[in-house]
């Protein structure tokens, strides 16, 4: 009685898990699919692989400056990732380890700033930038995303596990304390940077708000603008369109899984606080 | 010497901080403080002058932007809490040493987070647009006899404006909810286990109670981004049918860049979700903290 029970369990456990697991993946699937079906293939509903994948790149790359985004999107996603990390674990670092009663209340206020809502901060942002000649520019896109509370936070949850013997220890044979920081630190965060790279990174990578009020010229276009300015026509080319979202949302797919395993550890000690 | 040791560190200390700090300043309170006072001000850009409260007397009669702030916050209410029951269910499940194919359904559920929004929106537009994929299949199943224009009407296109978002963000919240999991001492269940606790109980008395950090995380991020959704309703429906899918950021997007560009108004408008934001974070917090 008990085990047909249990086994009951397990079947239902995996049937649920089954489910969810294809709804998820459907879409995706269905996505690489396309990119290889004419677009009357696609609208007659084909679930099956089709010979049109050059064609579809073909059309994709005379009409669209394809690789001119991919440029741009790596480019703007790579500088953030780098910055951001170098920023905002030098600073989770430094509000640990040197912790006072007014770093601790300054970070209470950087904690604000979770609450504030893109849209009432890019305006204000947009004309400044307009004045100092910030917009289409790398620096410009940059700027609002390589210091973040939420990055910040992550390094200084993580700092925590990082025995501070060591850096007395450090201290006493003279070393400094960039020193410490980079030789000992940064080496054994790596699970802590890899969480915060792929975060930022897939951010930086996807966001389509600000690039779009910001990257006003054809040059300096992202990917997601680009896919985005394929839908606003009479007529979609579901092949062409399809292909463009697979190929832009690939380098996501490999960071994540390239770093899916220090990303979940990373993740655990910032969220166990 | 010991002090001017001290002194020395705690100057380190803010060295390391500031640029950090410099740059969320800049980037946040400086334009926060700037968008606050061009709410006060009407006019085209560096020929603003101070109308006091006109701009905010104007969201009042504007029933557009009571709309765009209706479909917003059901937007929130309805997205949120499915998502993180869902993720949460699904971490719970998943977090089961002899479940052989946890690897797979992990990654299958988790995978959507690594799709962007624009291209979740746009793959959901082709799949269920007049003469698209769901569309053929209903037909084909004979279920229709011609295709329904999903995202032409206002209940539809409002479901699929929220499923986009729920089929992203699920897995992307399960992965923190397991991460938590995986922190608690599996001793608990086990003492749980031999005192009869059922596995509902201890769902609700070991499970909830030790996420909470997490979950109450989960929730004040999960709101904050929703309650500024904008890349699914451009790319999806681009507000339409008429205004049913417009939320309250793609409606300041175009205040500010529409037809006639008005920055006043838009930053007025803004003022109104940094309020409905602080309130929703601090309620949240403080039921939070209640049932501690």
């Amino acid at each position: 009685m008990n085990k047909t029970k249990y086994w009951i369990g397990r079947a239902v456990k995996n049937i649920i898990l089954a489910f969810f697991s294809i709804l998820c993946v459907f879409p995706l699937i269905w996505v690489v699919i396309a990119a290889t079906n004419s677009s009357v293939d696609i609208v007659r509903g084909v679930l099956t692989f089709g010979s049109h994948l050059a064609e579809n790149y073909q059309t994709l790359i005379s009409k669209y400056d394809l690789w001119g985004a991919t440029w741009n999107t790596v480019k703007y996603s790579a500088v953030t990732t780098i910055v951001a990390m170098i920023v905002c674990s030098i600073a989770g670092y430094g509000f640990e380890v040197y912790h006072d009663k007014v770093k601790d209340k300054l970070f209470g206020v950087l904690m604000l700033t979770m609450m504030i809502p893109f849209v009432a901060t890019m305006l204000p942002i947009y004309q400044t930038y307009a004045k100092f000649g910030l917009l289409n520019t790398t620096l410009g896109f940059i700027l609002p995303s390589v210091s973040t509370v939420f990055l910040i936070m992550l390094f200084r949850q993580n700092s925590r596990n990082f025995p501070m013997d060591i850096i007395e220890a450090a201290r006493i044979d003279g070393e400094t304390e960039l020193g410490i920081f980079f030789k000992m630190y940064v080496p054994t965060m790596k699970a802590t940077y890899a969480a915060g790279a792929t975060i930022t990174f897939m951010n930086a990578w996807n966001n389509y708000m600000w690039a779009r009020l910001i990257m006003s010229d054809n040059s300096a276009q992202t990917l997601r603008m680009l896919i985005s300015n394929m839908t606003t026509g009479h007529y979609i080319d579901y092949g062409m369109l399809m292909l463009a979202v697979l190929i832009s949302t690939l380098p996501t797919l490999i960071v994540f899984f390239a770093l899916q395993k220090s990303f979940v550890e990373g993740m655990t000690g910032a969220v166990k606080g | 010497m010991k002090l001017t040791m001290k002194k020395r560190e705690n100057l380190t200390g803010w060295a390391f901080l500031t640029p950090a700090v410099l740059l969320i300043i800049i980037m946040n309170f400086v334009p926060l403080f700037q968008a606050l006072i061009m709410s006060f001000e009407t006019g085209r850009t560096g020929k603003m002058t101070f109308t006091g409260l006109s701009n905010y007397t104007r969201i009042l009669e504007d029933s557009r932007a009571a709309d765009a702030l209706k479909v917003t916050l059901e937007y929130v209410v309805i997205t949120v809490p499915i998502i993180i029951g869902l993720a949460l269910i699904l971490a719970v499940l998943l977090n089961d040493p002899k479940l052989k194919l946890k690897g797979i359904y992990r990654t299958c559920i988790f995978v959507p987070a690594a799709v962007s929004m624009v291209a979740s929106a746009v793959i959901f537009r082709s799949l269920f647009a007049a003469d698209g994929f769901v569309n053929s299949v209903l037909i084909n199943l004979g279920i229709l006899d011609t295709g329904y224009n999903f995202l032409g009407h206002p209940t539809s296109a409002r479901i699929i404006l929220m499923v986009v978002r729920v089929w992203k963000m699920v897995g992307y919240q399960m992965i923190f909810f397991l991460a938590g999991l995986q922190s608690i001492d599996a001793g608990i269940y086990e003492a749980a286990k031999i005192d009869g606790a059922t596995s509902l109980q201890q769902f609700f008395h070991i499970t909830i109670p030790m996420l909470k950090p997490t979950m109450l995380f989960a929730l004040v991020m999960s709101v904050n981004a929703a309650i500024q959704v904008y890349d699914e309703s451009v790319n999806l429906t681009n507000g339409g049918p008429g205004n049913a899918t417009m939320p309250i950021a793609h409606y300041i997007y175009n205040m500010a860049f529409g037809g006639v560009p008005n920055f006043g108004y838009a930053c007025a408008l803004s003022m109104i979700i940094l309020v409905v934001v602080g309130i929703l974070t601090m309620l949240q917090m403080r039921v939070g903290d209640k049932r501690e």
